[in-house]
């Protein structure tokens, strides 16, 4: 910096000459985080898209195949089921915490006694472990013995078959996502809540309007922003959700819940089949950030509703 | 140590050089191996997670009193160990010596990968291994299972697993029903035992994708199914396949608990264990559960006994692993010494006495002072020693063992949810023969 700002004075009077090009002296400073991101973003992925045009399986010689590993995609059924799951799952699991967290900040928003307190509690369920919660709803939603049933049957309602059945498994693993993440979007749009000014309020007290016009007209137009940005933490998450279907169910029953993420830690890694493996991550990285410059996109069409934007 | 390495090996390239030596060279002390040959010399194991691994480590510092050789082991579980392993194994720098490996996962991939040494020479040199260490002391089993086509071996077998059948005793005195001899049998006992209203079902056993298929191989093996044809076409989709799929869609739905679609060992065994489930067939470790008063509440109650037979045999799934070396390994003749130590018989002896177990030895499992000391029910080490005598692979010996376990697992699961066994058979094995004949030709 210090060596630009010695050279802009002489620079001033005959600017035409001094254009000419000069290697840029910011540049070493540049390096170390060029050399960082080569090696630890850009080189992975010219080497994963390498890996994705080969036959490459564990064990045996590679072969360059182009793009033969693509085109077995759309021809292969696992993969396409794979695609549905997690859609369905993605959808499931953006949905219902960013309602439950939308409630559950506008009730944390009100003052009571032991709101502190109990916002701490609402929010442990995003500092455990996945793995380790996956293992207790396992056994909770098991059938026989399980916790989840017993209470059902207090109140009369028959068991039900939770991530055992393949019908019902993807809905029951967004249960557990639900009750894990529905503290973070609780969080978000709790300090959007906090950043709105209260003269709207005031005067629609004044105008007469009761609670549900309120919440629709003022609440919920000046915190879309942050249900946006609630929402695309959200969607990124469990698009790549891994390890609470993992731990659950596998991908069963069956292949009832086998997401992208899930289908493709069996190719790569169990069957060793990293050509393969390779490209469904490229096809499954390039969905990621279509997704997210899609949110990015409906995100700045909305900004004109955020009036308030405080934060 | 190179120098020595070479002439060495060369003294054991030929049986009959061997020969000589013990003849020639150390007649008195030809009984034992020269277990302190290679002290100082550092090893690394790496083991997954289990009861092998445990009594490995346990008593890891005789060894080291043995033959002055330092080990260091890690367990790793057991779909991380295999990954690591062979991801390790195909750069072809393991940080390993010695490898506990599947074999009914793994056989076929190590083989022809070419990552284990080669250790018939080793067993026939008496400076390298005790007399009582003898290929035919090990069962059919295991020596197709250490061996590749050549007849080397590549691996020492260490621990087999049977498939068996385990049996409410109370619930079976309750409803007045007879252990079951055949299939037929266990179907309609299971049917008699089943009482829904209760949450009680007769029959309890993997339902999971992939995990289901060591199951299920067992029902296809009594019915006469062989895996592979001469030239290695799989057989799984043929017409004893349709009848095992058949058995196996009628005891998990009829006769199972609800839910058993998704269950692994794990929830079949805690079904059981809560005394809900009448019958349940797997493998032959899990009694030290059944029978510990803390994670049981059957303790006594359970019978064993072998697998029904089919209407063309009778027949117990056998899986098991071993311990192999590394060929790129630069310790090749302790990591032999490693392995052979972890297969003796006191290693053994003490394996099969906690339940941890089954050695792949006759001289072991026969032995009666040995068996005196297993601490399970008497009526489990008979089930083992019968199982032994009508054992047979559980698994086809193919690369795509995964695969094969995925697909035609999915496949079986389907039919749980009403999918008809020859439609859904057919369907699986047109996604995997494809991938059988490529990874075959490749």
């Amino acid at each position: 910096m210090s060596v630009a700002t010695q050279t802009s004075p002489a620079a001033a009077d005959n600017a035409a000459p001094e254009r000419e090009w000069r290697p840029p002296s910011y540049w070493p400073f540049i390096v170390p985080a060029l050399v960082v991101v080569l090696a630890v973003i850009i080189f992975p992925w010219v080497f994963t898209i390498w890996m994705s045009m080969n036959e490459w399986k564990v064990g045996s010689p590679t072969t360059f195949v182009g793009l033969a590993n693509y085109v077995r995609m759309p021809n292969d059924p696992r993969f396409l089921e794979a695609v549905v799951h997690t859609i369905y799952y993605t959808a499931l699991s953006v949905l219902l915490p960013v309602l439950l967290g939308t409630l559950s900040a506008v009730v944390f928003h009100q003052k009571f006694v032991g709101r502190g307190f109990l916002r701490g509690i609402f929010i442990m369920p995003m500092m455990a472990t996945p793995v380790a919660i996956a293992l207790v709803w396992t056994m909770m939603f098991h059938p026989q013995l399980g916790v989840l049933n017993y209470i059902l049957s207090l109140g009369g309602i028959p068991p039900q078959l939770w991530v055992f059945n393949p019908n019902t498994v993807i809905p029951s693993l967004v249960l557990v996502e639900t009750w894990q993440w529905t503290p973070l979007v609780m969080l978000i749009v709790l300090g959007g809540l906090a950043a709105i000014p209260t003269e709207p309020y005031e005067s629609a007290q004044i105008d007469g309007a009761n609670l549900w016009q309120v919440f629709r007209y003022i609440t919920l137009p000046l915190i879309t922003p942050f249900l946006f940005i609630a929402g695309m933490i959200r969607m990124i998450d469990a698009v790549k959700s891994f390890d609470i279907i993992f731990a659950i169910t596998q991908g069963g029953p069956g292949s009832a819940s086998e997401t992208i993420n899930v289908y493709l830690y069996s190719v790569a890694f169990v069957y060793y089949d990293l050509g393969y493996g390779s490209a469904i991550a490229v096809v499954f990285f390039l969905l990621i950030v279509a997704l997210a410059a899609l949110m990015l996109y409906a995100r700045k069409r909305m900004l004109w509703t955020a009036i308030g934007d405080g934060a | 140590m190179t120098n020595h390495l070479i002439s060495r090996r060369s003294v054991l390239a030929g049986t009959a050089a061997a020969g000589a030596l013990s003849l020639t060279g150390l007649p008195t002390r030809a009984a034992e191996p020269q277990w302190k040959k290679y002290a100082g010399t550092k090893l690394e194991v790496i083991l997954a997670k289990g009861p092998r691994g445990d009594n490995l480590q346990k008593y890891i510092k005789e060894f080291t009193d043995l033959t002055g050789i330092q080990v260091e082991s890690e367990q790793i579980p057991e779909q991380q160990q295999r990954q690591k392993a062979v991801i390790e194994l195909a750069s072809g720098k393991p940080s390993f010596d010695v490898i506990h490996l599947s074999y009914h996962v793994q056989k076929r991939q190590f083989e022809k990968a070419g990552w284990l040494a080669d250790i018939s020479g080793y067993m026939k040199d008496p400076n390298l291994t005790a007399p009582d260490l003898v290929e035919s002391d090990f069962s059919a089993a295991g020596l197709q299972y250490a061996k590749n086509d050549k007849g080397q071996m590549l691996s020492l077998p260490w621990s087999v697993d049977y498939f068996i059948l385990y049996y409410n005793k109370e619930l079976f005195q309750k409803k007045g029903v007879a252990v079951p001899k055949t299939f037929d049998e266990m179907v309609a006992a299971a049917e008699k035992l089943t009482d829904a209203k209760d949450g009680i079902f007769g029959f309890v056993g993997r339902g999971l994708r992939n995990a289901n298929m060591t199951l299920w191989t067992n029902f296809f093996l009594n019915y006469g199914g062989e895996f592979l044809d001469k030239q290695g076409n799989i057989l799984t989709d043929g017409p004893e396949a349709v009848a095992a799929t058949k058995l196996y869609q009628t005891l998990l739905t009829k006769v199972a608990p609800p839910g058993v679609a998704g269950f692994n060992w794990m929830e079949s065994m805690a079904s059981f264990t809560q005394g809900r489930s009448a019958m349940w067939i797997d493998g032959v470790g899990w009694a030290p559960p059944l029978e510990d008063p803390a994670a049981s509440r059957i303790v006594g109650k359970v019978g064993y006994t072998v697998v029904p037979a089919g209407p063309k045999g009778q027949y117990s799934a056998t899986y098991g692993d071993g311990l192999g070396i590394a060929a790129a390994s630069k310790n090749k003749e302790a990591a032999y010494l490693l392995i052979q130590w972890a297969v003796s018989k006191k290693q053994g002896a003490r394996l099969l006495q906690a339940g941890g177990g089954v050695p792949f030895r006759n001289s072991i499992l026969n032995d009666p002072e040995i068996q005196s000391g297993v601490k399970m029910p008497k009526e489990w080490l008979q089930s083992v020693i019968d199982s032994a005598k009508i054992s047979k692979l559980g698994l086809p010996v193919i690369i795509p063992v995964a695969e094969f376990r995925d697909l035609v697992g999915a496949g079986l699961t389907a039919t749980l949810s009403g999918g008809d066994p020859a439609a859904e058979l057919k369907k699986s094995h047109e996604q995997f023969r494809p991938i059988l004949e490529k990874s075959e030709k490749a």
